[in-house]
């Protein structure tokens, strides 16, 4: 029984290590490719009286905005829908998002890309992207906003 | 009835404690059989087959379903099973009574939240999900339920302090046996985490009863999540408890490690808390490298998983080979896969091993941008709470039961059918919701089945939505079978103290706690727990001090 015990601790050792060492592996892979591999993480872009999305600032006039060889979005995500109705960008040019809400929390999850974005009453949010590829591109509301949730639905078009 | 009443007096009266352990377990069942009542309508709604029409008028949309079905399972029917395992285990390990006063406090407290809260949530006044995220705004009833129910929980933490402080005092110097050392890290854990939640009630609670015109949706998803994630654990530990303590014993071996048990329990209590930003990597208003530290924390919370794993796998081996199991991989066959209680550990730890996988996806801060808040997430959780956690309870209560009352186990092939076909159908359903995430984008929480623009945009994943109503069936038959046998069980009239478990099985240790370095260290609690509330000041001290300096209140709306 004792020889069992040495072994079956050996064992224990070599797991925990082993545990350890893919941990650290995930953690320097996810800081180095978020580092390198183009970061579409939204941040912060300062904060919004929610009441008044809606009748002043850059948010009562969605749009898109070319500015240069980029765009600007200015995206409001309301219950239960987006506005600018209809955007457009030209193929592999950057686009930033502007996004905020008039009345609950939305998400904002273009399909086929890595744009994911938690849209939060009273917070702007900012995520950049360079479409590659021609196409439309559904936009989904994945956080759950009330009866209409299932039909906010949108599409953004990337032309060639 | 005189005779029945002095008969039922006599069965609890040399153990009140069995009868406190088993209002507690069979209201947190019967809990999870409403909430559970829901889930097949959820499967089939992802399978784009809309059935809540059926319902009409008792409940009136998905949305008050799927509410139910979350705050049921996720937080009535966990608690109520926490406060069932983690005070009657070290009550029946030390030889102690619990103060039956407090305890039978607790329970009514329980109840009355859980009345409270049910009488919106079934008018269809608080269709706000499990997250109750602001500024959707809940009537004040909800809010104020759901905060006395989980205070209950407090008592119980204090019941189990109280008889550790007890043992300590009567035995001094020895190291605490382990099922109390478990009961009083996960407590100890569960106080610092729920603080979270008792905030965010009290901001929410206000403003429902129209005291303040409006609150910080940001903030309160950073308190929700605060305790939101550790709350996983609050799950999960009366799990790997019950898999530690009993589990290798039932399968006919022993436990290789309690100083290793001690371990794991300790990071827990350590790890769990500092980690909710992971479940807000989408959120504006959080900076990057506080997102990235809560990744490296969260990373941290899989080592004790891990070693679970190990643990429980090398101690069901020494079960396997002494029942007889030969060569490398004999002893899983060797194992009573017949006995419904171990079948039910063994199914949910192996679904439990792609959950944890998928965990490890979602806590990886750029990969999670591909799954945050699709079906993906509901998935994952399903195999975690939803398999293990829930088939731990289950098949503990086919024995905690006829343990608790006399009763002998009814149907016991019922039994094991209950526990081989919820495996089964969570399995399919958590591999089609999986893909149907990842590859198509579906969201979480969406009455997709009654959108005709949803079932357009999402008619790609036709193939994987057919597996959701297979599993919907599969599962609907399961737990049928299971709430068949509890409750038969429990409400029979049949007495038969000879045919139950007298005793709880606790399992002997090959490695011992006695002149073990590491069990002396972990024997320092109080100690640790101080870590602990420093890493979560470090983790969160900056940020919630930063929000709570500017906040950005906005008005309530109710868009059901």
């Amino acid at each position: 029984m004792e020889h069992q015990e040495y072994i079956i601790e050996r064992y224990e050792r070599a797991w925990i290590f082993f545990g350890l060492a893919m941990i650290t592996v995930f953690i320097i892979l996810v800081g180095y490719l978020m580092l390198t591999m183009g970061n579409t993480n939204p941040v912060g872009a300062g904060r919004i009286d929610a009441t008044k999305v809606r009748i002043e600032g850059d948010f009562a006039n969605p749009r898109v905005e070319q500015v240069g060889n980029e765009y600007v979005a200015y995206v409001q995500a309301f219950a239960f829908g987006y506005l600018p109705a209809e955007m457009r960008f030209k193929v592999g040019r950057k686009v930033t998002f502007y996004i905020t809400s008039p009345d609950v929390q939305h998400s904002f999850h273009v399909h086929n890309t890595n744009i994911n974005v938690q849209v939060i009453p009273g917070e702007i949010a900012k995520v950049s992207y360079t479409f590659t590829r021609p196409g439309e591109y559904p936009i989904i509301c994945n956080e759950y906003c009330g009866i209409g949730h299932a039909n906010m639905i949108n599409k953004l078009i990337v032309e060639p | 009835m005189a005779v029945k009443t002095l008969f039922n007096y006599d069965v609890y009266a040399s153990a009140p404690e069995k009868k406190y352990a088993l209002y507690m377990m069979m209201l947190g069942f019967a809990a999870l059989a409403l909430g559970t009542f829901f889930g097949p309508f959820q499967a089939m709604n992802y399978g784009g087959l809309d059935l809540y029409p059926l319902l009409k008028p008792v409940f009136q949309n998905y949305y008050q379903g799927l509410t139910l079905h979350g705050v049921l399972n996720a937080i009535v029917f966990t608690q109520l099973f926490a406060q069932t395992i983690m005070v009657y285990l070290p009550a029946r390990e030390l030889g102690l009574r619990p103060n039956m006063t407090l305890a039978w406090v607790s329970f009514w407290m329980a109840l009355g939240g859980l009345l409270l809260a049910a009488v919106p949530l079934l008018l269809n006044e608080a269709s706000v999900l499990y997250t109750f995220y602001a500024p959707l705004q809940a009537h004040w009833a909800f809010y104020l339920g759901a905060a006395i129910f989980v205070l209950s929980s407090y008592l119980s933490i204090y019941l189990v302090l109280d008889m550790w402080a007890r043992w300590r005092k009567a035995n001094p110097g020895k190291i605490t046996p382990l099922a109390t050392f478990m009961a009083v890290t996960f407590w100890l854990m569960w106080f610092l985490a729920s603080l979270g939640l008792v905030v965010e009630a009290l901001f929410l609670i206000a403003w429902s009863f129209g005291w303040i015109a409006g609150v910080d949706p940001l903030l309160m998803r950073t308190l929700f999540w605060y305790t939101g994630h550790p709350i996983v654990y609050f799950w999960l530990l009366p799990a790997y408890t019950l898999a530690y303590l009993t589990l290798p014993r039932l399968a006919g071996g022993k436990l290789v490690s309690d100083p290793l048990a001690r371990l794991v329990f300790l990071l827990f209590l350590l790890f769990s808390v500092p980690v909710g930003f992971h479940h807000q990597f989408a959120d504006p208003g959080i900076a990057p490298y506080w997102k990235m530290i809560h990744t490296v924390l969260t990373m941290m919370v899989a080592v004790p998983s891990l070693i679970t794993a190990f643990t429980i796998a090398a101690s069901l081996e020494v079960a396997g080979r002494a029942n007889g199991g030969k060569g490398l991989l004999g002893w899983i066959g060797a194992l009573p896969w017949n006995n419904p209680t171990v079948l039910a550990f063994l199914l949910g730890f192996l679904a439990f091993i792609p959950g944890g996988a998928g965990g490890m996806v979602n806590a990886s801060f750029n990969l999670n941008q591909n799954v945050h808040n699709t079906v993906w997430i509901p998935g994952h959780f399903h195999l975690q709470v939803g398999t293990l956690v829930t088939m731990a309870a289950m098949g503990t209560a086919f024995w905690l039961i006829p343990h608790l009352t006399g009763k002998p186990l009814v149907a016991r092939g019922m039994a094991v059918a209950s526990q081989w076909l919820w495996f089964l159908g969570m399995f399919i359903m958590t591999f089609a919701l999986h893909w149907m995430g990842f590859l198509y984008a579906i969201p979480r929480r969406a009455h997709i089945s009654g959108s005709p623009i949803a079932m357009e945009a999402y008619k790609e994943s036709a193939a994987w939505m057919a597996l959701n109503i297979v599993s919907g069936v599969i599962l609907f038959i399961a737990a049928f079978l299971f709430f068949y046998v509890i409750f038969a069980t429990a409400l029979q009239n049949r007495r038969e103290p000879g045919q139950v478990l007298a005793e709880v099985p606790f399992t002997e240790a090959i490695s011992k706690p006695q002149g073990s370095r590491l069990a002396q260290l972990t024997e320092r609690v109080w100690f640790w727990f101080g870590i602990a509330v420093v890493l979560v000041v470090l983790a969160y001290g900056p940020v919630l001090f930063q929000m709570f300096s500017n906040m950005n209140p906005v008005p309530g709306q109710r868009l059901w």
